[in-house]
């Protein structure tokens, strides 16, 4: 399977009577993910898009056997909702909601890691193996099955790898956006490492921008541990300081999370970068021989 | 959203903290007021902006009559402060705070934020109070002292007595020490903050520690769940077109350059701003439309824009993705024509639906100029600003 989902990966979501549950969950059974059912508390037994809706994640998942959840509620109720999904026995929460408080991703995170339950997100874009399963907001028809792996910190920003490399005919294993929050339930180290594991993952694109400095321990982990070609971008070079550019991570604070200091450790560690986000596909190309 | 010193302090002493008495007042009359209810015979006069580097601003006096405060309060009420950390205009005063007077032996710094690599709130404490804490940090990292706490039980006693005992405080300072740690962790958790900084928290000549300033960051996300701190929101504080970008949910924030940037996703937001700079042009904002971006919502970006009269060129750069690239088209069309724009706008759509967002540009009758790629889009957007 490339990694975290294929075309077995059985799935629920939470908020699916919502707007977003509905539209996106529409999109995913088009995109041919096996959407298993879904969980609104009150309108259990009832039925939404022709599938089963029920009142807990524990009677979703002991009737549908769901592997995988996706989130759509509102970021008041968010930290309820990962946690009621991490004691139900999925073993894959992927929240998209945006907004969540960053105390509440603390305490979230800490059950998910004990549980040993994996959460991507919040604030992200989601998961796809293209071809197989798609769960989240990408538009799925940019995609291409194939030998790219994609992990960003920003949603559009994926979106415009995952055309070049569409476009080169490269194709991707599987795209995982981890979100633009201070506190993401899957980094990027967790991500290179299964892509380094992954036989289907033949090269990887890695997307920062600016705040904190997990991009640099990114960079560490992949001179240690990566063998595979890895082209990065990080964007954000001329983000002033102290302003938060939209994702509540996305701040140069105290003097540290800027674009340059991460494009320099991403170097040091033998990473491709390229300084303008045009220029990904071509970059893969050319340190691939592709 | 940053709190006020006279806001953190109030919370201090909510929660228990030393903090000096004071009154936040909106006139001079009414420092002349605060100063006799204090008594004594020195007080410290406060400027409140949402900036540190007040003191070497000019923003901060010690004064020895209600004549003075007065006469600073008329210096700076209704003034801007411009400090190291603010930009050229800075931050607007319509607050004075007025303090009691603290003698002063030592400084020390106490702060406290959410670090993203241990994902715990994690304290930090030192003995170089008083001083650029970033600059400590660099210089000398190990008189930086710290405390991870862990989320699900919370701050500890013996954490604080470390940090006490290795900062070399003795005797009753360790249980005063323990008191603000706790009080602070409790006021941290309790409030959703992102940040607090204590600096200078002083040793007094008769040795009990006071916390002399104040600096509390809130955060935003988890505002809705906090009304008081909502009440103590500072409107003046913050830049007129954020505030009103914010609104409709647009994040936009203002930059020097004479390219207005309009895109969807922070990250694409950011990419576009650098590919901008990469061919020699220069951004004049960020700008995010969301990515649910309605018709409304664009007319009211490209309204929000142009009113920087510095922007030469629009650039509009949009992923459809969830957002359709025909509804975008639509979007801007009719901003163009109600607002009646003047400058060249270079428009790039790719994704959902972007031939369909194309024609309706063309059709349009209006002069917008379709870019072939990114990198065009870029090239033509700094060629149309003139740079």
């Amino acid at each position: 399977m490339a990694v975290l989902i294929d075309r077995n990966t059985k799935v629920l979501c939470q908020g699916l009577t919502g707007g977003q549950g509905t539209f996106h969950t529409t999109q995913a059974i088009e995109y041919g993910t096996k959407m298993v059912g879904g969980v609104t508390p009150g309108k259990g037994g009832t039925t939404h898009l022709d599938l089963p809706v029920f009142n807990t994640m524990a009677e979703a998942v002991e009737v549908t056997g769901a592997d995988a959840s996706v989130i759509y509620v509102p970021a008041a109720f968010c930290k309820d909702s990962i946690l009621e999904a991490a004691n139900s026995g999925v073993k894959l929460i992927v929240a998209i909601t945006e907004g969540i408080p960053t105390l509440d991703m603390l305490e979230a995170k800490i059950r998910c890691d004990e549980l040993g339950v994996r959460l991507v997100g919040p604030n992200c874009p989601g998961v796809i193996t293209p071809g197989e399963c798609k769960i989240g907001i990408m538009p799925g028809q940019i995609h291409l099955p194939g030998k790219v792996g994609i992990v960003s910190r920003s949603g559009t920003l994926t979106y415009e790898a995952v055309k070049q490399t569409t476009d080169a005919g490269f194709g991707q294993s599987t795209c995982v956006g981890i979100g633009g929050d201070p506190i993401p339930g899957t980094n990027f180290i967790d991500v290179l490492e299964l892509f380094q594991n992954d036989p289907k993952t033949e090269s990887i694109v890695m997307i920062g921008e600016i705040g904190g400095t997990a991009e640099e321990e990114a960079a560490a982990f992949i001179k240690a541990n990566v063998t595979k070609p890895v082209v990065s971008y990080i964007a954000g070079v001329t983000a002033p300081k102290g302003k938060r550019m939209g994702h509540a991570g996305a701040i140069i604070s105290g003097g540290t999370g800027t674009a340059d200091e991460k494009f320099e450790a991403l170097e040091d560690a033998g990473v491709k970068t390229v300084r303008s986000l045009a220029e990904i596909g071509s970059a893969m190309a050319e340190i691939t021989g592709w | 959203m940053n709190l006020h010193e006279y806001q953190g302090k109030q919370l201090f002493a909510e929660y228990g903290l030393p903090v000096s008495t004071g009154y936040a007042c909106d006139t001079p009359e009414e420092t002349v007021a605060a100063v006799e209810k204090i008594g004594g015979d020195m007080w410290v006069v406060k400027a409140q902006v949402h900036a540190g580097g007040r003191g070497k601003a000019g923003g901060v006096k010690l004064i020895k009559s209600a004549d003075e405060a007065k006469a600073f309060a008329q210096q700076w009420l209704g003034k801007n402060l411009v400090t190291y950390q603010t930009d050229a205009n800075g931050q607007p005063v319509t607050k004075i705070l007025v303090e009691s007077c603290t003698d002063i032996a030592d400084e020390l710094y106490l702060g406290a934020v959410v670090d993203r690599s241990s994902r715990r709130i994690v304290f930090m404490a030192s003995t170089e109070g008083g001083v650029e804490i970033e600059k400590v940090a660099h210089e000398t990292p190990e008189k930086i002292l710290r405390a991870e706490i862990d989320p699900l039980v919370g701050a500890q006693p013996y954490q604080a007595r470390e940090l006490a005992f290795n900062m070399g405080l003795q005797g009753v300072q360790i249980k005063q020490f323990t008191k603000i740690f706790l009080g602070l962790a409790k006021l941290f958790a309790e409030k959703d903050l992102a940040l607090i900084e204590i600096n200078p928290l002083v040793i007094k000549e008769d040795g009990d520690l006071h916390c002399l300033d104040a600096k509390l960051g809130v955060d935003g996300n988890a505002l809705y769940r906090h009304k008081d701190l909502q009440a103590m929101e500072d409107p003046s504080q913050e830049d007129a077109r954020e505030a009103e970008a914010a609104k409709w949910d647009l994040n936009y924030v203002a930059l020097d350059g004479n390219i207005g940037c309009m895109v969807n996703g922070a990250g694409l937001a950011m990419g576009t701003m650098d590919i901008v700079a990469l061919h020699g042009g220069f951004p004049a904002n960020f700008l995010d439309v969301g990515g649910g971006a309605t018709k409304e919502r664009v007319a009211h970006a490209f309204k929000l824009i142009l009113s920087d009269e510095n922007v030469k060129a629009v650039l509009v750069n949009i992923f459809g993705g969830i957002v359709r690239c025909d509804m975008i088209a639509h979007g801007i069309v009719d901003a163009v024509k109600e607002v009646g724009v003047k400058v060249p706008v270079v428009v790039r759509l790719e994704g959902t639906n972007s031939e369909l967002g194309k024609k309706v540009l063309d059709e349009s009758g209006l002069d917008i100029i379709a870019a072939e790629s990114l990198t065009d889009a870029a090239v033509q957007a700094v060629k149309a600003a003139g740079n």
